[in-house]
């Protein structure tokens, strides 16, 4: 599977990917956390059949995965991968994911709400990946009626989501704003913006290889098109401020710049063990030297295509077998090595 | 675990009753659960009286006015209580029993009440409709005032028709 993370998309020096889900509950059934073995397969069946028995371009190669027939390697791939959630893959409920083949669009099913409809674009594409969840929530209205309030708009199980039901995100590296304490105020002002900022797998998580995800909080009271416009204008302040720092940092000392990107190439590409810590963190000094232009020998298909490797899942599952964290680590220093011999050719157009 | 009460259904909800000072936890089942909170309404200093001020919540007549009304879900046995600690509602019905709880709530999450985004197909004519309805009682109620009744009844007609078509 061949996922979005490996394409390039608009402003990808500092966006990885953009990504909006809607939450929505069917009319008649109570929400997951509520319904009896027989409601959560009820509904896990009345979403799967409106989906996969449509001949609408939209829809045609979704193909449907039940949670319980993923092993746990499998189910762990998914979240790293940011396609389901960590709640979804240790639910205990009937629950399952229907997936496109590019890996652009994914619902979960029986999450937090019975429906969480998901798209994902590479770089900064929010509009996009908003475009493509809209048509297809109408779609799927026209054959399932959802939990909808005058009042309160779409109900959701948490009232954080409530109205719209949207939360729209950004996956953005920022190492000139970490590396210059910067990001402090960054997330100070996203604050008081009613924009959250997190860490890369999304809630309580830290952010590691300075990656952070950043998203809208309120969900009510908005129209989503001023949604999609507010956290857009933000992320694209964040940008230009991440770009403005990288270049600034550069011009004080470039041999100190070029010193610490090569350095950790250096140990990136040789070490013969290595944690997923240490590796996100050396990768994030190596994609901002792909970047930047400092280094020219490698591309960043494949620097994205490291990045879902050397976790701990697909790792396991490139692997083929189970392995421990030791094992793991020795794993992860050789595909890095490999990926980087394989495709050390420069990158088209440079 | 089996509920502490009926001790033959698994117990599913967490209930905390203060009871002349003391704090009372009891893990009941849904059914057990949903009889407590109906008793405890009635008693004159139940749970139900702290749990506005610890979610600060208590803010003016709001509260008051819905203290009376039945506090678990019927239609998934959620109770408020229940709400507080899990942060999620059980089911559409949650929203209408216990909504004039939430706003304030709501005001805080999101600075506002009422949704203003997308609609559902199917929904955006019924809200047409009712917006319809709610311009034509006014005129109705105009041409009473003017004792008007032959427009009156006219209207009042087309009302009872749209109010039909709503049903449908």
């Amino acid at each position: 599977m061949k996922g979005t993370v490996n394409e390039k998309g608009p402003e990808s020096d500092v966006v990885i990917s953009s990504r909006v889900r809607l939450a929505r509950n069917l009319k008649d059934y109570p929400f997951p956390f509520k319904m009896n073995k027989e409601q959560q397969n009820e509904v896990l069946n009345i979403i799967k059949d409106s989906v996969l028995n449509d001949n609408d371009p939209l829809l045609k190669d979704i193909k449907y995965y039940g949670i319980s027939s993923l092993n746990p390697v499998e189910r762990q791939a998914l979240v790293e991968k940011h396609l389901i959630s960590r709640e979804l893959a240790e639910s205990q409920k009937e629950s399952g994911i229907l997936l496109s083949s590019g890996e652009k669009v994914c619902i979960m099913i029986n999450e937090e709400d019975h429906l969480r409809l998901q798209c994902i674009f590479p770089g900064m594409q929010i509009d996009k990946a908003w475009d493509l969840c809209n048509s297809m929530d109408s779609m799927l209205e026209k054959k399932v009626k959802f939990a909808f309030d005058d009042h309160y708009g779409y109900l959701t199980c948490c009232p954080t989501n409530l109205g719209t039901g949207i939360r729209a995100s950004a996956m953005i590296h920022l190492p000139a704003l970490v590396m210059t304490g910067y990001i402090k105020g960054v997330l100070d002002a996203c604050g008081k913006l009613g924009v959250a900022v997190r860490g890369r797998y999304g809630e309580n998580s830290e952010a590691s290889g300075n990656i952070f995800q950043i998203s809208n909080q309120m969900t009510l009271g908005l129209t989503e098109e001023e949604i999609i416009t507010h956290i857009t204008n933000v992320t694209f302040q964040i940008i230009e401020q991440e770009r403005a720092l990288r270049n600034e940092l550069y011009k004080q000392n470039p041999i100190r710049f070029e010193d610490k990107v090569f350095r950790s190439l250096g140990v990136f590409s040789n070490a013969r063990t290595i944690s997923t810590e240490e590796s996100l963190k050396l990768l994030s000094d190596v994609r901002l030297g792909v970047d930047m232009g400092i280094i020219k020998n490698i591309s960043m298909d494949t620097l994205n295509e490291i990045m879902l490797l050397i976790q701990p899942a697909n790792l396991q599952k490139y692997a083929r077998k189970l392995l421990n964290p030791a094992e793991r680590d020795v794993m992860r220093a050789e595909v890095i090595r490999l990926k980087l011999s394989q495709n050390g050719q420069p990158t088209k157009g440079d | 675990m089996l509920c502490q009460f009926c001790q033959k259904r698994i117990a599913t909800v967490h209930f905390t009753q203060v009871v002349n000072g003391n704090k009372v936890e009891m893990y009941l089942c849904e059914q057990c659960a949903k009889e407590k909170g109906q008793f405890s309404f009635g008693s004159p200093f139940g749970f139900n009286d702290f749990f506005p001020a610890i979610m600060e919540l208590n803010q003016g007549p709001s509260y008051s006015a819905v203290k009376s009304n039945v506090q678990v879900c019927e239609k998934c046995g959620m109770s408020y209580e229940e709400f507080q600690r899990v942060g999620k509602l059980g089911c559409s019905n949650c929203y209408t029993l216990f909504g004039e709880l939430l706003k304030p709530l709501l005001k805080r999450l999101h600075g506002n009440t009422q949704h203003s985004g997308k609609v559902p197909e199917n929904v955006s004519r019924n809200i047409n409709t009712s917006k319809e309805i709610e311009a034509l009682q006014e005129l109705l109620n105009k041409a009473v005032q003017r004792e008007e009744y032959e427009k009156a009844a006219e209207i009042r007609d087309k009302i009872r028709a749209l109010e039909r078509d709503k049903g449908k």
